[in-house]
């Protein structure tokens, strides 16, 4: 039995753990000579004062979102899946060979291309570790993340020997032809009557992440192979005397989740940049496991928790920018945020569980 | 947090209208940080120099992020900001994207050349200095096998690899030059502890003298180097008193005076192409007390003649990035 209401266990417990962050963060803000009421302004403001600011927190939302649902739907599984970061460099790949490589005639084809070559170069990424773990029992934790190096080595190799223009000194590939453009969020608001920022990078794909949170939401829920993976998640003997075949659940829930990681590249490598850079992932990957514990590993929690972090993303920069508060403090916090609600889950967890069962004792 | 924060952000007033009327100069960082002891942090000293000077302030940001960078550029000129001046290649297609915007603020970007009326490009001729250096490191070497550290496998640091093998081909034809890179993620530039593996083992392999183009990870390069009495080589800037008698030379990339001199310039400079080479002091080999008895006057002598003969046209270091190949070493 539960010990806690529904809404306490969703709302409470999370937003406690944020308030504590946001004390401490407060006074470490307070303890290096910033006020950190006027910190706490500038990055509201900046983050979510103007459509701006918006704009750079969905974009970064959107980052965090496919990573967010990638490490939730292998955490259903029971696996945990750290090779994000790896998966989402190769999808990046992906998306610029399909971008490069075919001359599409309208961005809406472009973008349906190229998400199903991100999509399958980060499934394909994450499909050898997977494969170790089903086969063979190599523990996908120790795998996943090796093959985060791995996968930075081989971007680097193409970028630099490879797909750089003859000439360049940045190692990233040629600008995207322009029909492979996204529209921004500015283009699909405008017809609309509503003046979104130019300039801001979000992008098309923002709806197509929140199509993601649904289809994950229908697929761990509502279908035969989401209940699948949720009992051999649960408890893998169980599943196998239910007749689940252990490799095939590790496999599928491990080349969605792969695909879903790779697919963050059509954001930040079609959507933004506009051309694949070297360091174009730059951490969404480990985010997206801050992303998906804080958000309970549902999608709507995800939605929530990435929207969070994007906040903390675009709220530091403006932080950045306007006050002398150094940049590994920005870190510092961002860090605090993510101790309290992943890690020191509990701490808040177990008092709270104490208070309603004498709530609900004195109540009996 | 965010109902404390709502509440906050609706009482509270604007607080960016602070920054609306700025007109002091900005200084965006590469993603390696402002303090890596070299290339960014060089530029830090001198903005600070040219504050110092003249009781002025500037602006400054340490990057966290690639979207970042166009925001920067764009909030700094909306803001005023003027002239705009940024470390790193990296920045190449931002610029190009956001100085056309802005056609009143000045930009300054380093290290990469943007075409554009109102972007001053200042580019180094590194493999020039780092010749200077690899003469020095062959003149030094007794076991004829010289060690090279590079922070990514990137165009740039080739072409650091590439001036430093060919200096030490011209002293010994018969070197070895041992290349290493630390890395393949961005972390590649603060890494010290890998530094110090890589020193290590190069050393094993016969290296005594070892050069660190590698940012903030060349810090456990030369602190290996000494710890294991070996010569190391600093880079950008003057890294001789790390450890002195310890640090052969230090390959200068004047990349302070670069930004000293755009904040000097300020708003209405002279835009274009500036290529800081030899021949006009924008990069060299560092000699001071540290480092005087490990250079002597043979050695001086002939770099020296050699940075000479390079600053007249006489002497062509080749350049890893005019044609990506290195006729001294192999990558």
């Amino acid at each position: 039995m539960d010990v806690m209401p529904k809404w306490a266990e969703v709302a409470l417990v999370p937003l406690i753990s944020l308030i504590l962050a946001a004390v401490l963060s407060a006074l470490v803000i307070l303890a290096i000579g910033e006020d950190p009421l006027e910190a706490v302004n500038l990055m509201v403001t900046g983050a979510l004062g103007s459509t701006y600011g918006w704009g750079y927190t969905l974009y970064y939302a959107t980052n965090f979102l496919f990573t967010g649902l990638a490490v939730s739907v292998a955490f259903h599984a029971g696996l945990f899946n750290i090779g994000g970061e790896g998966q989402a460099m190769l999808g990046g790949l992906g998306v610029a060979l399909a971008c490069l490589l075919i001359p599409w005639p309208h961005w809406s084809l472009a973008l349906l291309g190229a998400s199903l070559a991100g999509a399958l170069f980060g499934a394909a990424w994450a499909a050898i570790p997977a494969f170790l773990q089903a086969k063979r029992g190599s523990h996908i934790v120790i795998t996943t993340i090796m093959f985060n190096f791995i996968g930075a080595a081989v971007l680097n190799y193409v970028l630099v020997n490879l797909m750089r223009p003859a000439g360049q000194m940045d190692p990233a590939t040629a600008r995207f032809p322009d029909t492979t453009n996204l529209p921004t969020l500015h283009d699909i608001l405008a017809p609309l009557g509503i003046a979104f920022s130019k300039s801001a990078p979000a992008n098309v794909t923002f709806l197509i992440a929140l199509l993601a949170c649904v289809l994950v939401w229908f697929l761990l829920w509502r279908t035969w192979l989401g209940y699948e993976i949720r009992s051999y998640g649960k408890s893998e003997p169980a599943a196998r005397y239910g007749g689940i075949s252990p490799v095939a659940i590790t496999m599928i829930a491990m080349l969605i989740s792969g695909g879903l990681a790779g697919l963050m590249a059509i954001n930040n490598v079609m959507g933004e940049a506009e051309r694949l850079v070297l360091n174009a992932v730059e951490g969404a990957g480990f985010i997206g496991i801050a992303v998906a514990l804080m958000g309970r590993s549902h999608p709507f929690g995800v939605l929530l928790a990435a929207i969070l972090f994007g906040f903390l993303y675009q709220g530091g920069a403006e932080l950045a920018l306007w006050t002398s508060i150094p940049r590994e403090l920005i870190v510092v916090i961002q860090a605090l945020v993510i101790l309290f609600t992943g890690a020191l889950d509990n701490m808040v967890r177990m008092p709270l569980e104490r208070l309603f069962l004498m709530l609900r004792r004195s109540r009996a | 947090m965010t109902s404390l924060q709502k509440f906050l952000g609706a009482t509270a007033a604007l607080a960016l209208s602070a920054g609306a009327a700025l007109a002091e100069p900005a200084l965006i960082f590469d993603l390696g940080g402002k303090f890596d002891k070299s290339f960014n942090e060089a530029a830090y000293n001198g903005a600070t120099r040219w504050a110092e000077e003249t009781g002025n302030t500037f602006r400054d940001i340490e990057l966290q992020s690639e979207a970042q960078r166009e925001q920067a550029l764009r909030r700094f000129a909306e803001a005023g900001a003027n002239p705009i001046v940024m470390t790193g290649f990296a920045f190449g297609d931002a610029l190009g994207q956001v100085a056309g915007d802005y056609p009143e603020t000045d930009f300054v970007i380093i290290d990469m050349v943007v075409d554009a009326p109102n972007v001053r490009s200042v580019v180094f001729n590194e493999h020039e200095g780092s010749y200077l250096v690899g003469m020095l490191a062959a003149k030094a070497s007794a076991s004829g096998t010289v060690g090279f550290i590079g922070g990514m496998d990137i165009p740039l640091i080739r072409k650091f690899a590439c001036g430093y093998a060919q200096g030490v081909k011209a002293v010994n034809p018969d070197a070895t030059v041992i290349a290493n890179m630390t890395g393949t993620t961005p972390a590649a530039w603060n890494d010290p502890v890998k530094g110090s593996e890589l020193t290590k083992a190069q050393i094993s392999q016969g290296a005594d003298v070892v050069y660190a183009a590698a940012g903030g990870t060349g810090v456990g390069v030369l602190q290996t180097a000494a710890d294991e009495d070996i010569l190391s080589i600093g880079v950008d800037s003057n890294q001789n008193h790390l450890h002195p008698g310890k640090v052969l030379t230090s390959m200068l990339k004047r990349v302070d005076n670069a930004v000293y001199q755009a904040m000097t310039d300020g708003p209405g400079m002279e835009k274009g192409f500036n290529v800081m080479g030899l021949a006009n002091g924008g990069v060299g080999y560092a000699l001071d007390e540290n480092n005087a008895e490990l250079v002597d006057d043979s050695m001086q002598a002939a770099v020296d003649a050699a940075a000479e003969q390079i600053a007249s046209g006489e002497l062509a270091v080749h350049d890893y990035t005019s044609d990506d190949s290195c006729p001294a070493l192999s990558f």
